[in-house]
């Protein structure tokens, strides 16, 4: 496909004026559909700055009765990223293996409904994802959580007193059911991309599957495998409605994950506050979503990054 | 040389075949896992998580072990793993279905007819106190329509245009890999984040009370530009360079023939993303909570005033709390099952779209 022959110069060519008008029109209606797009993450990030900035200076009952604002917003920038872990822990070996499945085990024909099952994950909405952690799944783990409070109370994270089953731990399960999707199917791509003649010149040697696997695709689909782990850490640090929802917030800087007294998250505790802020609040509350889309556009940007990389070297 | 070949033939003989487990060993280590998983739950009387859990690990376990003993432990080691691959992809349609499930059996009490043409004015509990109407989630309904289709319709012309560019005029210029590169980074862009921007721009051009279905719309195409950006120019690239060369031999010029070439062999694949991506924001909660806010009148206008969104129902409603906590929580399932049925259908739609115009390339 690279052998694209470049549409005649205009000069070069006794066209009339109207196709040459229609041509610049056309073009320059192109180019800036392509600014809009740069100028729409621009204004994020500056019309963020502008009602986030009031804030930096902020005291007292602007920032909810907090010193100031990096008191106010550490706690919930911690919760944010406890809670991100959390989801990448359950889901990095799960998205991996569900690849690997639909990549390298399946048969092709079956491979392709495998693929759309994972999609499905990702199209039930995030607001029904709550709802579902809220009502279903945190009153079905809390006996799982007494007995964890109750018999591995000698590790940190799992202290008593639990008294509901809507904590961080059940919030990380939720993102990870819907950082899932985006894992796997990077995850897929890549696996996918191994050279088919690596896979059969192992399994001629007499490996067996794993050990082809371990030996040829792995070490080809390092950098992206990397990368989709990244992209799938930035969707759970966004992720709003399902924690703000599952989530019984509290604002508490704990790595106890059953306990009464749980963290927040930036996204969460904007969505819960916005309706009532008002004035400088507001400011404090944007202030904390600018810190987010830095750290979440970090996050992304390094795993693209990492996965362009990968791409030129292959 | 006697020696040697005498050498040779005092080798004690290497079988060709390894021994190996009969074909139909999962299956019968899986029927011995249900029947131990089963009896546990008879004598201990729990229920199907135990079952479940129990005749896994005997399955897994036992196949194991029994490739140990009889193929080595290498084949034993690749019997595991595909075990546990498989386990893994069980273990994440386990929240698919039980979602589904939850959605379909929780949800469809509440529909009814009046569910859909009632809102929720006046609405306290049951029913309205003055005209003893049942709630319902009209308000919702045409909220999500207007915004969604509001959104589609600023970000659909800038996404394919912007694929345009990228395609046909950028040639991997510095401006398109850059483009190229934000509208990847642009897809993680938290969704409350984007809303947060909406209300920004809008509170400082009209006030700082200012909510409007608008800025819900333009939160959602911050969510939608990169998707149909992404969708467009992969359909873009499929398009063969002689459909373009040909048309150029004929004297068209370059705007008419993607006009009238490139955009029509594209069509399918571009109506398959956009179509994906319309699903996509259908069911974002977190930007119009912020901008398009809840309210409970039905509001037809995007541009004044606050709408109600399905997903913010859906939100609103479970937790509000207090004296009408369980008819409220009844109605948010339904309107999750209405939110879901709409999202579902359009990634179905989007699936025969795909299916029907599928690229004719042959390559």
């Amino acid at each position: 496909m690279t052998t694209t022959t470049e549409p005649p110069a205009p000069e070069a060519e006794p066209r009339t004026s109207s196709h040459r008008l229609g041509d610049s029109v056309f073009s320059g209606l192109a180019t800036a559909a392509g600014l809009t797009i740069m100028l729409a993450l621009a204004g994020v990030a500056i019309f963020l700055l502008i009602e986030g900035a009031p804030a930096i200076t902020a005291t007292g009952e602007s920032v909810y009765g907090e010193d100031n604002i990096v008191v106010y917003v550490w706690p919930l920038l911690y919760g944010t990223i406890l809670a991100a872990i959390l989801a990448m822990i359950f889901a990095a070996p799960l998205a991996i293996g569900i690849a690997l499945a639909i990549s390298h085990y399946a048969p092709r024909r079956v491979a392709t409904y495998l693929g759309y099952a994972i999609d499905l994950l990702a199209a039930v909405p995030s607001v029904v994802y709550g709802l579902w952690g809220r009502v279903v799944l945190a009153p079905l783990v809390l006996p799982l959580y007494v007995w964890l409070g109750d018999h591995m109370s000698w590790l940190p994270f799992f202290q008593p007193p639990v008294t509901h089953g809507r904590t961080i731990l059940t919030a990380g399960l939720v993102l990870a059911v819907m950082a899932l999707p985006i894992i796997t199917a990077i995850c897929r791509e890549v696996f996918l991309q191994t050279p088919r003649m690596h896979e059969e010149a192992a399994l001629a040697l007499g490996a067996t599957r794993w050990e082809m696997i371990r030996m040829t695709v792995f070490p080809y689909a390092r950098s992206g495998v990397i990368s989709a782990m990244m992209l799938g850490l930035g969707r759970a640090l966004g992720e709003t409605m399902a924690v703000a929802m599952v989530l019984s917030a509290g604002g508490f800087v704990t790595i106890n994950l059953i306990g009464t007294d749980q963290p927040s998250t930036i996204a969460a505790n904007i969505a819960l506050n916005f309706g009532n802020a008002s004035g400088s609040k507001i400011n404090t509350l944007i202030f904390s979503g600018l810190v987010l889309f830095v750290v979440s556009f970090a996050v992304n940007f390094a795993g693209r990054w990492i996965a362009a990389r990968g791409e030129v070297k292959s | 040389m006697s020696d040697t070949l005498q050498k040779t033939e005092q080798r004690p003989s290497v079988p060709l075949r390894t021994p190996q487990l009969p074909r139909i060993a999962p299956l019968l280590v899986a029927v011995i896992a249900l029947a131990v998983g089963g009896l546990v739950t008879v004598v201990a009387g729990s229920g199907l998580v135990a079952l479940s859990v129990v005749a896994w690990l005997v399955f897994v376990i036992g196949l194991s072990v029994w490739a140990l003993a009889v193929e080595g432990r290498r084949k034993a080691t690749d019997r595991l793993i595909t075990s546990l691959v498989w386990s893994t992809f069980v273990i994440a349609m386990v929240p698919l279905v039980a979602v589904t499930w939850e959605v379909i059996s929780k949800g469809h009490a509440a529909l009814s007819a009046d569910f859909f043409t009632n809102d929720m004015v006046g609405v306290l509990g049951e029913t309205n106190r003055l005209t003893g109407d049942p709630g319902g989630i009209k308000h919702a309904l045409v909220g999500t329509l207007m915004i969604t289709a509001t959104a589609t319709l600023i970000s659909v012309p800038v996404g394919v245009m912007a694929a345009i560019y990228l395609v046909e005029y950028g040639k991997k210029n510095r401006l398109s890999r850059v483009l190229t590169f934000l509208v990847d980074v642009m897809t993680g862009i938290p969704s409350i984040v984007a809303g947060l921007f909406a209300f920004s721009l809008l509170t400082l051009m009209f006030g700082p009370a200012y909510r409007s279905g608008f800025g819900g719309s333009l939160a959602l195409s911050v969510l939608m530009m990169p998707i149909v950006v992404r969708a467009t120019e992969e359909m873009l690239k499929l398009v063969p360079d002689e459909l373009r060369e040909a048309s150029y031999a004929l004297g068209v010029p370059k705007w008419r023939t993607i006009v009238k070439v490139v955009l029509p062999t594209a069509f399918g694949g571009i109506a398959t993303g956009v179509t994906l991506a319309i699903a996509r924001v259908a069911g974002e909660t977190a930007p119009l909570l912020i901008i398009a806010g809840s309210t409970t009148v039905t509001n037809w206008n995007v541009f004044s005033d606050r709408m109600m969104t399905l997903p913010v129902f859906i939100y609103s409603s479970v937790t509000q709390g207090g004296k009408y906590a369980a008819i409220q929580e009844e109605r948010a399932w339904g309107a999750a099952l209405v939110l879901v049925v709409i999202v579902m259908t359009l990634n179905l739609i989007a699936r025969l779209l795909g299916k029907i115009f599928s690229p004719k390339t042959g390559r």
